[in-house]
């Protein structure tokens, strides 16, 4: 006899590892896996590629079209709730940290997703970029732990 | 200024926009990789998914390297950057993403989409930052 639920109740960590092959294949393709182009995509002042403004782009406008609609359910589709709307309130901390973020990024090429995605090529620059990203972190969720 | 890789990018950005509605619209999760990241290390519920989320990603990786020809898609244009560079920006990423709780997913993607104002304010900081620090980098470089 063939159990017809089997399965269903590892769905949702089904779902999070194709939502994470799919990702990785977008950065791939989009060209965020090469940091060198990621920083020609800030360099402003000099051969500016802005190709990668369309890899924002089109992830946004999937993005708006697909949230849209799912807000219009009462709620997913495993019956957990949507988040809560998102705050409003513009922090300082909000500031400096995006401050920062864009600092490193621009510095290294490397965003926390591509840098992870990097990984498997093995070299030395993405573990090191990854260690160091993961001390920052830590360091910073002890420091200040979420209410 | 040129756009080297229109089509490649912009099909790039949406199959990264399907992943974040794929996860949104099934468990109403956030695909932030900085939040997935640094959660699965401090936080004990929901590490599973997260690691799993994580584990689909190495394994895309793979599967983009066994498909790229001529190293496109991976190319190491960053050989000229030194490693204390790559130390400094990983420490920089890794503070700065949990201090405004966001990178470029979460918010640049994922926020934007839900037109959250933090995240327009965020994206906009991050990249002119970012924007900054290339033309100081770039104009140090020259003196030198």
């Amino acid at each position: 006899m063939i159990d017809r639920n089997w399965g269903k109740e590892y769905i949702g960590e089904m779902v999070a590892f194709c939502a994470g092959l799919v990702f990785a294949l977008g950065l791939g393709i989009s060209g965020m896996l090469r940091p060198g182009k990621v920083i020609a995509f800030l360099d402003i002042f000099g051969d500016w590629d802005y190709s990668l403004a369309l890899v924002m782009i089109g992830a946004i406008l999937v993005a708006f079209v697909g949230l849209s609609w799912a807000h219009q359910q009462d709620h997913a589709l495993n019956g957990a709730a949507f988040p809560p709307e998102p705050r409003s309130q513009i922090s300082k901390r909000l500031i400096v940290g995006a401050v920062l973020f864009g600092c490193g990024w621009g510095l290294s090429g490397f965003c926390p997703g591509p840098a992870v995605v990097s990984l498997v090529t093995l070299s030395l620059k993405p573990i090191v970029f990854v260690l160091a990203m993961l001390i920052g972190m830590v360091v910073i969720d002890l420091a200040f732990p979420k209410k | 200024m040129e756009l080297t890789t229109p089509v490649g990018s912009f099909i790039g950005g949406v199959l990264i926009g399907l992943a974040v509605v794929m996860l949104y619209v099934f468990s109403g999760r956030i695909a932030g990789i900085s939040g997935i990241v640094a959660d699965s290390m401090t936080r004990a519920s929901g590490r599973l998914w997260r690691l799993i989320f994580l584990a689909g990603l190495l394994i895309g990786g793979c599967i983009v390297r066994l498909l790229s020809h001529d190293g496109w898609h991976f190319e190491d244009t960053t050989s000229e950057t030194p490693l204390i560079v790559i130390i400094i920006g990983g420490l920089l990423v890794g503070i700065g993403t949990r201090l405004s709780n966001g990178c470029t997913s979460g918010h640049g993607v994922c926020g934007n989409a839900r037109l959250s104002r933090r995240s327009m304010v965020a994206t906009a900081t991050f990249v002119f930052a970012g924007m900054m620090i290339v033309a100081i980098a770039r104009t140090g470089m020259a003196l030198i």
